[in-house]
């Protein structure tokens, strides 16, 4: 209850809400603002924002409806970005609470891999992936969850260590209870906000690794990305830049929504923080 | 006349907090070569007295009216810039913490002579030898080893000593002390009050001293006042109040102040519940690069606590008490030794153990879980034993009861309770269990004096309700005469001596027992 007041009153917050609010509105109601196929010719191609009525965002060099591109891109973005960040945290979640409840050796071995993983730049490792495992939307995602989970491991397993040795995790140890309700009843639920927070970083990072996959036609040509459409503009940028400057802006402004949530939850989730201000 | 007074002083709290003003129409004053003690229980706005006339009030208080003035110069009228030249120069400050007040990347002579450095333009040669001589003066046992030391090779006596030379470099006219003995075992605590005392008469300096102990109050104080919820109820000479005191809460205080009084000696049953036989502990640190010396935490520990009794365990810090209870519940394994209780070893098993041995723990913030609900930590071992969630649930609410809360308050979160209310689910916690021995590490040393009594006075009757043994350790020997049947002197990691505690107190064998008793604060006045 605490947390969401505060939440609310912060005004990077609301902004953040809103513009995520407003990308939802646009992928939800895709299929009835525009019930036709996206990808389906609709026009003479390259046509100027404004030219023409039916297309107030102009048309991609084949012909094709940016606005309605732009409303089901939102659907498969905001997708992309909720389930490789779910991949990304449950992965990260279960090597670090693992790795910082039990320490030692296993702390050491877990430690090692998430190291391995993240010294090769995620970006590479990503282009890897998608190389040997095909470019389908599902592949695509499940790449990206794979190569954002380390920096969540290791904040995971950050909070665990300084939590297990709390006096109330021995006061459960005391009781008899389990290594499983320790990690998921006591430690979990405390070592979570900053994980949570850390979370909506993971979100916007997902969001661009896809679109520059796809500005390097490596994404899912068969599905209305945003980072498709910008792709798609590569070789008209010069004269008619508005086709990858459309999405391109679509895309700056979700991240920024992301990103005004992560501030604000992590202002509200953490206690001194919301009450200094 | 009066170095600082304080007249009127209200400074309102934030917002939204649990009452309008922090401190409310204080007037105190302290005149040279005495020393006030400012007296009071948690939230009675002693601290934030201090800190006001250090100019160093927490963001979000303010002073909504009333005068300070040190040495008859208004200080509510000085510039941030005028502040910084009176603070460490005309008023010095000693902390509680003496590990957080210095800079631990420092050396302490380098701290030190930064004081001389920034007030008043020494070269650091001469900073160094006037470091030197003041080291001396607090009587630190290599004043020239010091000099060159870090604040983490220092003991806490230690670096309080070293405070306190910093707070007096520069001949203060003010001298503040907040709580400077609170973190220090009771032996350093007499010596650091002894210094406190000789270096106030010998410089002519005024201390306001701020504490919740009577008995250091009884040690040091020229004059007293007790605070209570932001105002001073009370003020006098040290003798009037301790002696006589006028205002109801002061008199409630002094009376919870726990006197070294042994109960008369029951007859104890002679079927030992509890035996801890030879145990040894050593804590090996291994590091990549360097192999730190062993320290050996138990050293061959023998004790037994009798069915139904009580049996305090007391040592000052790095006596190896509180590894000693770890062992005996189970959270730290031995390198030796046995631990038996009703005549078989301590089971490995976590869910084995739990029924014999419970242990409630010192700090009763650290020890519930912040995010969930008080009643399901009292039920969730009863549960994991194999009771059904309801009548576990039913019996939490017993416990409640039997503990002196609410029943319904076993849905309320941790943070909706008191420190002892606290303390107290914590027994409820480790009574849900059933065990055949508690084990109580500190329970009390985290509560203020009049909720410590109420506390002890829970334990002795649950104890006699029932037939409860409690292991009990405590760093405080007036906490552990109240309420316990036997004891055993820890130093070192080695028992030094044990008995019925009438016995040891009234005529103690080892010189360290001695010690620590003579230590004990106001003992003069609490007797003996």
């Amino acid at each position: 209850m605490r947390a969401a007041k505060a939440y609310l009153r912060s005004q990077a917050a609301l902004i953040g809400t809103v513009i995520l609010l407003a990308v939802l509105v646009m992928g939800l109601g895709a299929s009835w603002f525009y019930p036709a196929d996206p990808l389906g010719l609709a026009g003479r191609p390259l046509q100027w924002p404004g030219a023409n009525p039916r297309f107030p965002l102009g048309t991609d060099p084949s012909g094709r409806d940016i606005a309605a591109q732009l409303f089901h891109g939102a659907r498969i973005s905001l997708l992309i970005g909720v389930v490789a960040t779910s991949i990304a945290v449950v992965i990260g979640i279960a090597i670090g609470a693992v790795a910082g409840f039990y320490g030692g050796i296993v702390d050491t071995l877990l430690m090692r891999v998430t190291e391995a993983f993240q010294t090769l730049p995620n970006f590479l490792l990503l282009l890897v992936l998608v190389a040997v495992f095909g470019s389908t939307m599902g592949t695509v995602t499940v790449a990206i969850g794979l190569v954002s989970w380390p920096p969540v491991a290791r904040l995971t397993r950050a909070e665990f260590l300084t939590l297990r040795t709390r006096d109330f995790v021995q006061a459960c140890r005391v009781q008899g209870l389990g290594d499983a309700h320790l990690i998921l009843r006591e430690v979990l639920p405390n070592a979570l906000p900053p994980v949570i927070v850390y979370a909506s970083v993971v979100m916007a990072v997902a969001i661009l690794l896809e679109s520059a996959l796809a500005f390097l036609q490596l994404s899912d040509p068969n599905v209305p990305s945003w980072g498709n459409l910008i792709g798609l503009g590569r070789s008209v940028l010069r004269t008619e830049w508005y086709v990858s400057a459309i999405p391109g802006v679509a895309i700056l402004l979700t991240i920024l929504g992301v990103s005004l949530v992560g501030q604000g939850l992590n202002d509200a989730l953490n206690p001194r923080l919301a009450s200094g201000r | 006349m009066s170095r600082l007074v304080v007249e009127g002083l209200t400074i309102r709290l934030p917002r939204g907090a649990d009452r309008d003003n922090a401190i409310e129409d204080v007037s105190l004053s302290v005149a040279a070569g005495e020393i006030l003690c400012v007296v009071g229980e948690s939230g009675s706005g002693k601290s934030v007295t201090a800190s006001a006339v250090m100019g160093l009030l927490a963001p979000g208080l303010s002073i909504a009216a009333g005068r300070m003035a040190l040495s008859g110069e208004d200080l509510r009228a000085q510039s941030p810039e005028a502040w910084r030249a009176i603070r460490g120069r005309r008023i010095a400050m000693v902390f509680q913490e003496p590990m957080t007040a210095l800079n631990p990347l420092m050396s302490v002579g380098a701290q030190i002579g930064e004081m001389w450095r920034v007030h008043m333009n020494l070269d650091a040669r001469e900073a160094e030898r006037r470091a030197l001589a003041a080291l001396r003066e607090v009587n630190l046992p290599d004043p020239e080893g010091a000099l060159r030391a870090f604040p983490h090779e220092l003991s806490g006596g230690q670096r309080q000593r070293v405070m306190i030379a910093m707070a007096l470099a520069l001949e203060p006219e003010v001298l503040v002390c907040d709580e400077p003995t609170t973190a220090l075992d009771v032996t350093t605590q007499a010596q650091v009050l002894a210094l406190i005392k000789d270096l106030q008469r010998r410089h002519g300096t005024a201390v306001m001293f701020i504490t919740h102990d009577f008995g250091v109050v009884a040690e040091i104080a020229d004059r007293v006042a007790v605070m209570r919820l932001g105002r001073v109820v009370e003020e006098g000479t040290a003798r009037e109040v301790l002696t006589n005191p006028r205002h109801d809460y002061t008199k409630a205080l002094l009376a919870s102040v726990p006197g070294l009084h042994a109960p008369t000696a029951r007859a104890l049953s002679s079927d030992e519940v509890l035996q801890v036989r030879g145990l040894t502990k050593t804590y090996v640190s291994r590091g990549l690069f360097r192999r730190r010396k062993p320290v050996r935490a138990l050293d061959d520990v023998s004790v037994t606590l009798k069915r139904g009794s009580t049996l305090a365990v007391v040592g000052e810090s790095g006596s190896g008490k509180s590894t000693l209870a770890r062992c005996v519940v189970g959270l730290l394994g031995n390198d030796g030794g046995q631990v038996v209780i009703g005549g078989a070893p301590l089971p490995k098993r976590r869910r084995d153990a739990a029924r014999l041995v419970q242990m409630v723990f010192q700090d009763p913030y650290a020890s519930l879980n912040p995010r969930r609900r008080a009643g399901a930590q009292v039920a969730q071992g009863p549960i994991a034993a194999g009771t059904p969630a309801v009548a576990a649930q039913r019996e939490a609410r017993d416990l409640f009861a039997l503990v002196g809360l609410d029943p319904d308050a076993v849905d309320r979160y941790p943070h909706e309770f008191s420190g002892g209310q606290r303390q107290r689910i914590g027994i409820a916690r480790a009574l849900a269990m059933k065990p055949q021995v508690l084990v109580a590490d500190e329970p009390v040393s985290a509560l203020d004096v009049s909720v410590q009594a109420q506390v002890l006075a829970l334990l002795r009757e649950l104890q006699a309700r029932l037939g409860l043994s409690i292991l009990f350790i405590t760093h405080d020997l007036r906490v552990a005469a109240q309420l316990c049947d036997e004891v055993a002197v820890m130093r070192n990691g080695v028992v030094e001596e044990a008995g019925p505690i009438g016995a040891v107190f009234a005529d103690p064998r080892s010189a360290y027992t001695r010690s620590l008793i003579d230590a004990i604060p106001g003992r003069a006045l609490f007797g003996l």
